[in-house]
């Protein structure tokens, strides 16, 4: 028998009591799984949460059909290794039935658009709660979101109207119709997550490191040269750059940096030095001041 | 790496966005993209210095309005230690969410104005923090630059406050004084070379080194289930493991328990942690336990130490917080939450409503409206097993819900 003593740290073990709750509060839960970073730390600490059970809730990925190709195959890999289900809803099949209007030109994405595949999927599989990893530091909109946030039917955020969090305790009393948002990192920044990942040895896709790209520059920001994704001018050139990306949200509107951080080690080290914010690099945050704030009533993950 | 929680509430006025932005700013915690922001729409409104609280303040009508509605969440590292800081606004009409900041919150942070000394919103906030009983509270005497560093204005701020401290009934809680100007940095990160009669550390570094633990005063095991795990596999036929969050105090493998509310004894088998045995488990730590019997076990339920039980009642007394625009009646009926157990309640009295600037209680009020805190008697539809929040503050809290909105509509402390 061992001798030993277990101290779990204060972010990860709120996290997994948050997990654990979600499981014991309701009937349908489901984690909204990226294949980032973020959303790959939340598939361990289920794991945790669960041992030596298997995790007791599918996996819903939003395809933008933009994804890059590295994030779709780490994404099966991991589902299959793990055992879980996992769920894909394509946003393309919204736009084929003509229910969203896709948009065109300069800054086109289809980040907005994931929203309504969202809600019909949580609609579909009758889900009343989602667990996704947003953090707080991301962005100052999501500094004010709850642990267990509630929304309406249309996904809504009443940011004027949240519960308050005392202590531990979380109130997931919801009618019907509604369904709960849950975040179980709120409370981490981007260096714990990478030094969470790093400390567990966790994989992640390798386009979170270091690699040779063919890109083109706009804005001051280094974009992927995927023309059938990426709108581009004639005049904005292709070269190849060595870089990597520090989220992985749609190829339209996530931006690579430069970077030689070709392992874990690195990218922690790299992460430490950074005076760029992780979001600095998403473009669809840059809309306008409230950008977040305006999507997340819209019902925006 | 350390976390450290820290709450702060205050107006404008006092400084509180500039400190923030202090820290931020110095611990090189501002990333350059944030910093340009705030640049770009500090020179749009026509501001001659930085605006910080552009920074903190996350909603449209925040910044519309220039006010801090809501708790927001800073986060900032040093290499030692991780910082969180729940910002929350000092009026009376955010008594809430001063007490929803300092609930999650370690260490409070009480900023003054040098000029102004002591004002109404330091007394509330002082009294929150006395309710909760944060241990560590450090007194952010700011603006020392408009007071001509003097040391005499230092003094009275403090003895005004340390007053206070006699007339409140929390003994054990430890107040630090700090002099500083956020404005231009003195004692926040570095030390100040303008006060040298000041011999503390500077704000920053009084953080870091404290240790909340240590200082907090000892409590026993509590262990709420929040689920049973039982995987069903061929290789963990018959496995049952009991999964909870560790309150109060250390649990091992051996230790005699006894399970609530059945009473039935057992002794500690197993404690693990994902996929690895432990014979101690810490307080704060999420684990699973297995038990040497087979025993009946589910959600809500709470095993302790044999000879450590807590109190098993049906009707208590308790202070509340009022956090709901429909004020607390005792005709109505709510859902208590009390850490992981749910039960239905009624408020058999309301006896009395307490004043948050230390002036005194107002005897059998009709009811208690939002923002007002009060101590009532309570009666529950089955038995919780309870500590005073004085000896094991994790269980000795309760939340109530209103079962027509769902809303959470109150926060109790138990006696």
């Amino acid at each position: 028998m061992s001798t030993r003593t277990i101290k779990v740290g204060a972010l990860e073990s709120e996290a997994i009591y948050i997990i654990r709750e979600v499981v014991a509060q309701f009937e349908k839960p489901v984690l909204l799984f990226s294949g980032g970073k973020d959303s790959i730390t939340l598939v361990r600490l289920a794991q945790k949460a669960f041992y030596p059970a298997k995790i007791p809730f599918p996996l819903l990925h939003i395809d933008t059909g933009h994804n890059f190709p590295e994030t779709i195959e780490f994404r099966d890999r991991l589902a299959k290794e793990l055992g879980v289900e996992l769920i894909v809803r394509n946003v393309q099949d919204n736009i084929d039935a003509g229910k969203v209007k896709e948009e065109k030109g300069k800054y086109a994405s289809r980040n907005m658009l994931q929203t309504e595949t969202l809600l019909d999927a949580i609609e579909e599989f009758g889900f009343d709660a989602c667990i996704g990893g947003a953090r707080r530091d991301e962005e100052k909109a999501r500094a004010k979101e709850r642990i267990f946030s509630v929304r309406d039917d249309f996904g809504q955020w009443d940011e004027k109207n949240q519960r308050p969090e005392l202590f531990d305790m979380l109130n997931g009393r919801i009618d019907l119709g509604q369904n709960i948002r849950v975040f179980p990192i709120s409370n981490w920044t981007e260096l714990d997550v990478w030094s969470y990942i790093q400390q567990e040895n966790i994989e992640i896709p390798s386009i979170y490191f270091a690699h040779k790209r063919a890109t083109f520059l706009r804005d001051g920001l280094i974009w992927s040269a995927n023309d059938d994704v990426v709108y581009r001018d004639d005049k904005e050139e292709v070269h190849e750059r060595m870089v990597r990306f520090r989220t992985v949200g749609d190829m339209s509107c996530t931006a690579a940096v430069l970077s030689d951080a070709i392992d874990i080690n690195t990218v922690v080290d790299e992460i430490r030095e950074s005076s760029i914010s992780e979001r600095g690099a998403r473009i669809d945050d840059k809309r306008s001041e409230a950008a977040m704030e305006k999507r997340k009533q819209q019902g925006y993950f | 790496m350390n976390v450290l929680k820290i709450a702060t509430a205050g107006s404008v006025d006092d400084g509180k966005s500039t400190l923030i932005g202090r820290i931020l700013y110095d611990t090189k915690s501002l990333t350059e993209d944030k910093l340009q922001a705030i640049e770009e729409k500090s020179k749009q409104r026509g501001f001659d210095y930085l605006d910080f609280s552009l920074a903190t303040d996350g909603l449209v009508a925040e910044r519309e309005q220039g006010i801090t509605i809501d708790v927001a969440h800073i986060y900032f590292s040093t290499p030692k230690t991780s910082f969180i800081i729940a910002d929350t606004p000092g009026h009376i009409e955010y008594t809430r969410n001063m007490v929803t900041g300092a609930s999650n919150s370690q260490v409070s942070i009480i900023l003054v104005d040098a000029r102004n000394g002591v004002v109404e919103q330091t007394y509330r906030h002082f009294f929150i923090n006395n309710l909760l009983r944060v241990k560590d509270v450090v007194i952010a005497i700011n603006k020392m630059d408009l007071a001509n560093y003097s040391e005499e204005k230092f003094n009275q701020i403090k003895g005004e406050i340390e007053y206070l401290s006699e007339k409140s009934g929390y003994e054990n809680q430890s107040l630090t004084f700090i002099p500083l100007s956020a404005l231009h940095g003195d004692n926040v990160v570095k030390a100040s070379k303008k006060m040298d009669w000041y011999k503390g550390e500077s704000l920053l570094k009084y953080l870091e080194n404290l240790n909340t633990e240590k200082n907090e005063s000892p409590s026993q095991a509590r262990f709420p289930i929040q689920t049973v795990i039982r995987p069903k596999t061929d290789n963990f036929h018959d496995y049952r493991g009991y999964a909870g969050k560790l309150y109060g105090g250390d649990l091992a493998v051996g230790d005699e328990v006894t399970i609530l509310p059945s009473a039935t004894k057992s002794t500690i088998k197993n404690i693990h942690f994902f996929n690895n045995e432990f014979q101690v488990a810490k307080k704060g730590s999420s684990i699973s336990i297995t038990l040497q019997d087979n025993v009946n076990i589910s959600r809500g339920d709470m095993i302790v130490k044999t000879g450590e039980e807590p109190n098993v009642v049906k009707q208590l007394e308790a202070t509340i917080c009022w956090m709901d625009k429909l004020p607390l009646q005792t005709s109505e009926k709510y859902y208590i939450k009390h850490g992981v157990n749910d039960a239905q309640v009624k408020i058999t009295n309301i006896s009395s409503l307490i004043e948050t600037d230390f002036s005194g209680k107002k005897e059998a009020p009709k009811q208690l409206s939002l923002n007002e805190i009060g101590e009532v008697s309570l009666k529950v539809s089955k038995p919780l097993f309870i500590d005073s929040y004085q000896e094991n503050k994790a269980n000795g809290v309760f939340i109530l819900i209103n079962p027509k909105t769902n809303n959470t509509v109150g926060v109790g402390f138990i006696k």
